[in-house]
């Protein structure tokens, strides 16, 4: 990598060892995959929760928080994907002491880093969106896909130890979807049809993630002319992002680069189609007992809106299975204040903030309390939590509601 | 001897017997990080150890967590030895780069049908290459 005058000052260590350690890995990292040099970004998003880190994790977070005021801070905004725990639900949860102790220890040293402890994975929709063009540093693959489809801005995935390396020196190697040429459309999908709920724009971007595959593919989705709001793009991007590694989606006419086909495929492309046969099948393949243990609303965290149709939901009713709905700790307060917390909690839900329930030691969240037949209305959510021991399954906000009340999914 | 070769490369050379499977790989999502085997009911490797194995896989899939997991796993001793796949996304190259495994990826043809599962092979990243020792 072509390295500029600053950088190589970062690399012999005059401006201590955080930066020096977070350029060297950046460098590795950009070398692997050939960048010419390192792209200035506005905003890192740091995924740290301690399931993922484990104690050597920590401790090496720990190892940097330890060198001296002055030497260690982060050099732009730079803010956090969910934790691990919902702190004040954590005996609820089942978890554990020695959990929670690694989220505070995880907190502590984050904190010192001069870290913003925003605990959310919609923070397009919470904090501060990225904007066309705008290059950033992103680490959830539900913020990069939406960052970089809906809003226009330039990420790759940036794992945990990049996404921080990122905020230590301002910048990240200039490879993959920092560049322009990696961002035109690699495979036209055409869809006959225009998804209702959530749950059903999920498993249309599950299915689309599936048949494109891989990391380096970007579909054009036509057939869908209109938008159809952030929440539908969330679950839409979450699922495609979650089953098939896609960081980028264009749709023309929609997302703010394609305004035309030809601006984002000026070449003919290969072509598949998708109908409603498709999300069907993807739905009914996680169809494997009608009996439910937990209802999840969660991945990604619920907004404002989100929890108002919930709660309109929930409204009058009574639980006879657990319910969770997770949201940012930007949101919960609006929920709190605007009663939909109150009414969710009094038909027996729970509310939590500031985690997400796959990143929150799901496993023995699940040996804990018994919990395996999930329903949720998260297509990503299934998709990651077959591997954790459930037999999660996917449906409509509605129908996941009444299947607390009666603990059958119908 | 077969000798194949990648185009992208990181890490040191290693020595092991290959764990083969036309699928792709994510650690949150595929794998039982405490008892060290593929755990997704639908992975064609679920059941298997990969600890102290060449993984030879088609592509990287899932989430951003697999770059502090490949490190967390490192540090147990319940790793793979090596990653080998035909295409990978930037979170596994940021996963080999912080957890010390060696990687390579993108080859000439399907290295997941070129690669033998259980055989021997060698891998050296400073030369972008993957040797099979023996069937």
């Amino acid at each position: 990598m072509r390295l500029s005058e600053e950088e190589r000052d970062i690399l012999a260590g005059k401006l201590g060892p955080v930066p020096r350690l977070a350029l060297e890995h950046q460098v590795k990292v950009g070398d692997f995959f050939g960048a010419e040099d390192c792209v200035a970004v506005t905003q890192a998003h740091v995924m740290a929760d301690t399931e993922s880190l484990g104690e050597a994790g920590v401790r090496w977070l720990e190892r940097l928080a330890a060198e001296k005021e002055g030497r260690r801070r982060v050099r732009i905004p730079t803010i956090t994907d969910p934790r691990g725990t919902d702190f004040a639900r954590a005996a609820f949860l089942g978890q554990t002491r020695a959990m929670v102790s690694l989220e505070e220890r995880v907190v502590g040293a984050l904190v010192k880093l001069g870290v913003m402890m925003t605990d959310t994975c919609i923070n397009y929709q919470t904090v501060q969106p990225a904007t066309l063009n705008e290059h950033v540093a992103f680490g959830d693959t539900g913020v990069v896909i939406y960052s970089n489809s809906v809003c226009g801005a330039r990420s790759n995935f940036e794992g945990g130890p990049s996404a921080l390396a990122a905020g230590l020196t301002g910048r990240t190697p200039r490879y993959g979807f920092h560049l322009e040429a990696k961002r035109r459309a690699t495979l036209a999908v055409r869809v006959d049809f225009t998804p209702k709920s959530l749950n059903e724009w999920g498993a249309l971007g599950g299915v689309i993630g599936r048949l494109a595959g891989h990391y380096w593919a970007v579909p054009l989705v036509e057939g869908l002319e209109a938008s159809p709001g952030s929440d539908a793009f969330k679950h839409f991007g979450a699922a495609m992002a979650s089953f098939g590694s896609i960081a980028l989606f264009h749709m023309p006419g929609v997302t703010p680069e394609a305004r035309r086909r030809a601006d984002v495929a000026p070449d003919p492309l290969p072509q598949v189609g998708v109908t409603r046969a498709d999300i069907e099948a993807l739905e009914k393949s996680y169809r494997q007992d009608d009996a439910v243990d937990v209802v999840v609303f969660s991945a990604p965290q619920l907004s404002l809106l989100e929890l108002a149709e919930l709660a309109a939901q929930c409204d009058g009713r009574r639980f006879a299975v657990p319910l969770l709905a997770v949201t940012s700790p930007q949101v919960k307060p609006d929920a709190d204040r605007m009663g939909y917390t109150a009414t969710i909690e009094a038909a027996g839900g729970t509310v939590l903030s500031g985690m997400c329930f796959y990143q929150s030691y799901a496993r023995e969240i699940a040996e804990a309390k018994g919990w395996k037949r999930l329903a949720t209305n998260s297509a990503k959510l299934v998709n990651i939590l077959g591997g954790y021991g459930y037999l999660p399954m996917l449906a409509s906000m509605e129908q996941c509601v009444e299947a607390a009340r009666t603990g059958r999914l119908k | 001897m077969i000798e194949l070769h990648a185009r992208h490369a990181i890490g040191s050379p290693v020595t092991g017997h290959a764990l083969v499977a036309r699928d792709g790989f994510s650690a949150r999502y595929d794998l039982d990080r405490v008892q060290g085997i593929f755990s997704r009911p639908a992975h064609k490797l679920a059941g298997e150890s990969y600890v102290g194995k060449v993984l030879v896989l088609d592509t990287a899939k899932g989430g951003v967590a697999s770059s502090w997991m490949l490190h967390e796993m490192a540090s147990r001793g319940v790793a793979p030895l090596a990653l080998v796949f035909n295409s990978v996304n930037p979170i596994l190259v940021q996963g080999a780069a912080f957890g010390d495994i060696p990687m390579l990826a993108g080859f000439d043809g399907d290295i997941t049908a070129l690669v033998p599962n259980g055989a021997q092979v060698t891998i050296e990243p400073q030369k972008r290459v993957l040797r099979i020792l023996q069937v």
